[in-house]
């Protein structure tokens, strides 16, 4: 139930007088405020302090993340200020959630930069997270119209078109971070993609904090991991490709390292998420100009997506990076080690890969969001996976993902190509007894078995990790596990 | 050791399996078609990687309703007869809106013996070398490679 009203206060003093007038009062929450398609929408989970009217406090986010500030100023009387308020237009208790409230914001079209995610973060979350009369604010999710959708350019190539360039169809496709992840000299390094890749995965990847440090320039980095894509391209007659992580300290370093891996002929570059929004669109432009593949690996992102009452949740970052443009984003494994509740995880899949994404309050999603076709995003799974878990794998996160195995690749008793391959013959044997109607889910350990009879790879890596799970409770949850009932 | 030190090229879903039997192809493309996607086989005998159009067997099979799932095999085994030292691959094709692309493809015949493909490096400046994937049967003309199983 919406709340409505806010008790008004004992002495009402006019709109424009000097010193300080309620949020509410000022036209920051209209509970009659019909949102326009044009609007950004926001969803905003508050707590506010002891003593704060909900309602006040939806106010006050709305006002302070549009145009008002702590006092009133005469100056707002030189614009149409209200067509520039944000306004608060619902606010309910969250189930089973004591002192934590949703509020609705509407945004006008007109407060945002076209086509700048800079400039919608400075406004939505800038200056908002640090405000007293709340004990925590989260973001929990946006509605971006499609007349500012269309003024981003989206994924460089987005699903469809990765697919056709590395010409594999209908089965996720399958990567591994190389390890370790740091001391490894640029010629064992090198080692690694090459076993990899040619014991049959698609994808090597540099961690994040793999840039240019003094055990391994990039550039030599680059170079043997050239020799190592090339090679296993010519051993196996498939495209391969290895991430190129050209995050480093200024745009210049990263344009550089950039240019170079397209002069040597890689085919996917990567990026991490602590660059910042202005370099991560700067270098999607630059990876659509040159025909790159643009992987982002969402470092950092735990710092302020995890906790369930203060932050911006994981789907909003999805949503920012989908415009901006990335094609593939790391965005959960469920059976990991990493934070992931299922059904948040497939919110942010969603998310990422689907045209149009319906409300859907189980998952996480507020708002119905139209793409209006901006390219789907590759979501990547990555951390404590492995061969043995590929039927949850498959049923949780679908086929257009690309499966992580890092260490259930490298960590292999037989070797590395070794424990590529048993990744390899695992999600073939899986899909394959999918299409062929089988409950692949709870047969799943049955399918894998058949396959390593004829597999020793795979046979010894279904030993070796079999009883690995990271059992433990998601701090980021759902609050509406069925159809909300009205508190 | 791994096992795929002799050459197999694995392009396609399914090549780390054992090559599939005539009914595994049946059943593939019987959910192809339970989920209205079409049909079509393709043949080359040009394996390089970035050789996105092998040759057509035909149109595409489109509207194909589940039970002529033997229709589909028919072609499958007339293109693998006409060229049994060829690649050939059975391919579904999704033309639903936002998807428009292939859905699933997979090798369903192989030469008897593969030689696959010879990597060339060229030296060019500043340790940067320049990479080259040759198939070695395209040493020979088109219809001239992979004859009777041979080595080239």
């Amino acid at each position: 139930m919406a709340i409505s009203t806010s008790p008004a206060p004992q002495v009402k003093k006019g709109r424009w007088a000097s010193g300080v007038t309620p949020y509410a009062e000022m036209g920051y929450f209209d509970a009659d405020y019909v949102p326009r398609d044009t609007d950004i929408l926001a969803a905003f989970r508050i707590t506010p302090q002891p003593g704060v009217d909900p309602v006040e406090a939806a106010a006050a986010v709305a006002g302070e993340s549009s145009t008002a500030t702590w006092t009133v100023v005469w100056t707002d009387r030189l614009t149409a200020h209200e067509h520039y308020q944000a306004k608060a237009y619902e606010v309910s208790p969250v189930p089973g959630r004591e002192g934590e409230y949703i509020a609705k914001i509407a945004y006008d079209l007109d407060l945002f930069e076209e086509g700048s995610i800079a400039n919608m973060t400075s406004s939505i979350i800038g200056n908002v997270f640090g405000f007293k009369a709340l004990k925590a604010l989260r973001l929990e999710d946006l509605r971006i119209p499609t007349q500012y959708v269309k003024t981003f350019q989206g994924p460089p190539h987005g699903i469809v078109m990765e697919r056709e360039y590395l010409d594999k169809f209908g089965r996720p496709l399958l990567g591994a971070t190389v390890k370790p992840k740091l001391g490894l000299s640029a010629r064992n390094y090198g080692r690694v993609v090459y076993e990899a890749l040619r014991g049959g995965l698609d994808f090597t990847k540099d961690d994040e904090n793999i840039n240019s440090q003094p055990f391994m320039r990039w550039r030599d980095r680059y170079l043997y991991a050239t020799e190592g894509v090339n090679r296993a391209s010519a051993a196996t007659g498939e495209v391969k490709g290895h991430y190129m992580n050209v995050t480093a300290a200024t745009m210049e370093d990263m344009y550089e390292r950039a240019e170079f891996a397209k002069e040597i002929g890689s085919l996917i570059i990567m990026m991490d998420l602590t660059v910042g929004y202005t370099a991560m669109q700067s270098m999607s432009k630059w990876a659509r100009r040159n025909g790159m593949i643009l992987h982002l690996h969402r470092a950092g992102h735990g710092t302020y997506t995890r906790q369930k009452t203060h932050g911006v949740s994981f789907r909003v970052i999805a949503k920012w990076c989908r415009l901006l443009g990335v094609d593939h984003l790391h965005a959960g494994t469920v059976v990991g080690k990493l934070e992931g509740d299922p059904s948040m995880i497939e919110g942010y899949y969603d998310t990422l890969r689907l045209d149009h994404v319906p409300e859907n309050l189980q998952n996480g999603i507020y708002f119905d969001q139209d793409w209006a076709s901006l390219p789907a995003v590759m979501p990547v799974a990555s951390g404590g996976i492995h061969a043995g878990q590929m039927h949850q794998l498959l049923r949780y996160l679908g086929e257009d993902v690309v499966l992580q195995f890092g260490c259930g690749t490298i960590g292999h008793p037989m070797g590395i190509a070794a424990g590529a391959t048993a990744n390899r013959v695992a999600v073939e044997a899986m899909i394959q007894a999918r299409n062929e109607g089988r409950d692949y889910f709870q047969e799943g350990p049955d399918i894998l078995a058949d396959a390593a009879k004829g597999c020793p790879e795979l046979n010894a890596a279904l030993q070796v990790w079999k009883d690995v799970t990271f059992d433990f409770q998601s701090t980021d949850t759902p609050d509406y596990v069925l159809t909300p009932t009205p508190v | 050791m791994s096992r795929r030190l002799t050459l197999r090229i694995t392009q396609g879903t399914f090549s780390f399996l054992p090559d599939l039997t005539d009914e595994q192809i049946a059943a593939q493309i019987r959910y192809a078609l339970e989920r209205g996607w079409a049909m079509s086989v393709e043949y080359t005998d040009d394996p390089h990687p970035r050789n996105p159009y092998w040759e057509m067997w035909g149109l595409p099979m489109f509207d194909l309703p589940v039970e002529d799932v033997a229709l589909v095999m028919r072609e499958v085994r007339a293109c693998r007869e006409a060229y049994p030292n060829h690649y050939v691959k059975v391919i579904a094709y999704d033309a639903s809106y936002g998807r428009q692309t292939t859905a699933l493809s997979f090798i369903v015949n192989r030469p008897a013996h593969e030689p696959g493909l010879r990597l060339e490096r060229v030296d060019a400046h500043d340790r940067v070398m320049r990479y080259r994937l040759h198939p070695y049967a395209a040493d020979k003309p088109v219809g001239a490679r992979y004859l009777n199983g041979s080595q080239p």
